[in-house]
């Protein structure tokens, strides 16, 4: 089974964002950037099903500018096999992602899709469900466990009332979440190796795909601030406290 | 306008979810509320009373039940015909049904909105809630999951809705449901309870976790909440991370205990009414939004705190 993993470089999770002065967006110049955490868990698990034996090619995609290879590259050093950069200096946005992604999983024909659940910079949470909607596939979003068997694959999901475990139907969709696994880092020689692995330039033209914005960003501004109050000394004081806010008995 | 609210429930009631997501959808136009499941006249009942749906649509089939995606969706794209908006509650439920049904119509999702500026514009939460986006859709229908905290809840009683029931649509038959390990608890549930208190890694265990936590939650009844860092450490189960990536909660009071206060928590509680912090390092980040913080050992603060409660 060929699995297919999307990747996508954005602001490093340590760095906190600062918004622009004249509210345009977030300022990216001179800022580490990274791949989003949840896609290097993706990654981590296409790489752990081929180590088991039940994945045999893994691709990586990513959609974004020239530098997007580096993100690639990375895959690429943890263990993916190929990868696919479908360059374009727009902020390409969820619907037109998963338009791409179904076009190149039309051509590349995976078993399984791997994404994160969501990117750290626009906070979509939207790209896994929509390549799915666009395929006709099944989805497991939020995942925490992947058991691939057969022609199917069981998916557990992190939910909001424990753990729901669904079974789909290969080819299927998978969204990572974050206690999925812990992502290796790549070693030197697999650095190495990973630069000439092969990494082939598309753009979005290539796939037919209009990625015209549908949502227009008319300001970013940065949120209300809260204000620290002040410390007490002891637990009666704190006690006292909770008492005036009403809440203890 | 028109607007179709995917209504959030257990098979029995309407989730608390709900009502806020009607109250966002009310600010568009006219809301009709769809309950999809199986066997779910109870739930459907409890939708007509909401304040404000001036009609519930019930679609029910075996499909239905688990409220699966692959089955859900199809069925509101083909609503959506008749409406202009689609507006979820940005639960995992929401936001695994949304996404689906938007790209079914080819719209852009507006994903996790915090108000409603226009018929088209809304602010969201970006990077973690660092900074919030005033966006504009130009899609002729809209597709919306809400921030339920960002709302006030619709009343779940004095409405009087008529039900109709419409087409179940047919099971693609390419997804089943397996199992729900739900977590049990005698306690209210974190997203909708007044009082939380939460722990981090400085509990350093599942057993000290719990055997400090619970007593305190027990005296407050409150709900139980933890950060990323217990959750991962193992100390409690995913489904109380509180945060970007877990769950965002404003309760009227939250206690923070052993946590830092990392972007990512924050993101999730900082829109609680009264923030309360324990932490033995003054100078923890979480101490910039509390309103009453107090620094020391938790391991002897929160016994204490629970005996004199």
């Amino acid at each position: 089974m060929k699995v297919l993993v999307a990747v996508k470089r954005v602001i490093d999770f340590n760095v906190k964002p600062r918004v622009k002065m004249d509210g345009s967006g977030v300022d990216l110049m001179n800022v580490k950037m990274s791949m989003n955490p949840f896609d290097e868990i993706a990654v981590e698990e296409a790489i752990r099903l081929k180590e088991k034996g039940q994945a045999t090619e893994i691709v990586a995609v990513s959609i974004g500018p020239a530098k997007a290879q580096e993100t690639l590259r990375t895959s690429l050093a943890m263990g993916a096999d190929r990868a696919i950069l479908v360059q374009t200096d727009e902020e390409v946005e969820p619907l037109a992602v998963a338009k791409i992604l179904a076009k190149i999983a039309e051509e590349e024909q995976p078993g399984m899709i791997i994404l994160g659940k969501q990117a750290i910079d626009d906070d979509n949470n939207a790209t896994g469900q929509m390549l799915a909607a666009l395929l006709g596939w099944p989805q497991g979003t939020f995942a925490s466990k992947v058991e691939p068997a057969n022609d199917n694959v069981t998916v557990t999901r992190e939910v909001d009332g424990g753990l729901e475990t669904v079974r789909l139907k290969l080819p299927a969709v998978v969204t990572t979440d974050l206690r999925l696994n812990e992502p290796r880092y790549a070693s030197l020689p697999n650095i190495m190796k990973a630069k000439s692995k092969p990494l082939a330039t598309k753009s979005p033209g290539d796939y037919g795909v209009d990625v015209a914005r549908r949502l227009e960003t008319v300001k970013v501004t940065e949120p209300a601030k809260r204000q620290a109050g002040i410390k007490v000394g002891s637990v009666d004081e704190l006690v006292e406290r909770l008492h005036g806010l009403g809440i203890a008995k | 306008m028109s607007v179709l609210v995917l209504v959030e429930h257990d098979g029995k009631s309407v989730k608390d979810a709900t009502l806020a997501t009607v109250t966002a959808a009310s600010k568009l136009g006219e809301v009709h509320a769809l309950v999809a499941g199986n066997d779910i006249d109870a739930v459907a009942q409890d939708a007509t009373k909401i304040a404000g749906v001036a009609k519930v649509y019930v679609a029910s089939s075996p499909a239905l039940e688990h409220q699966l995606a692959e089955a859900i969706a199809p069925v509101a794209a083909k609503m959506m015909e008749s409406h202009d908006a689609f507006v979820a509650p940005a639960s995992t439920t929401g936001k695994n049904i949304a996404p689906r049904v938007a790209a079914l119509l080819d719209v852009m999702q507006i994903s996790d909105i915090l108000s409603v500026e226009g018929p088209d514009t809304f602010t969201r939460p970006i990077y973690a809630g660092n900074a919030i986006a005033t966006v504009k859709s130009k899609d002729a229908k809209k597709v919306i999951t809400v921030r339920t905290t960002a709302f006030e809840k619709a009343a779940a009683d004095g409405g009087s809705a008529s039900i109709e029931q419409v087409d179940a649509g047919r099971d693609p038959g390419t997804s089943s449901f397996v199992s729900l390990e739900a977590s049990e608890s005698e306690r209210p549930e974190l997203t909708s309870a007044k009082v939380i208190v939460s722990g981090g890694r400085a509990f350093g265990s599942s057993e000290q976790f719990h055997s400090l936590l619970d007593p305190l939650a027990d005296k407050l009844g409150a709900a139980v909440g933890a950060s990323r860092a217990a959750v991962d450490a193992g100390y409690a189960p995913n489904d109380y991370q509180v945060g970007q990536t877990g769950k965002i909660v404003a309760p009227q009071v939250y206690v923070a205990i052993g946590i830092s206060g990392a972007i990512q928590h924050l993101a999730g509680m900082k829109d609680s009414k009264t923030i309360i912090a324990i932490n033995k390092d003054e100078e923890a980040p979480i101490f910039q939004v509390a309103d009453i913080g107090l620094v020391g050992d938790l391991f002897k603060i929160v016994p204490e705190l629970t005996e004199k409660l």
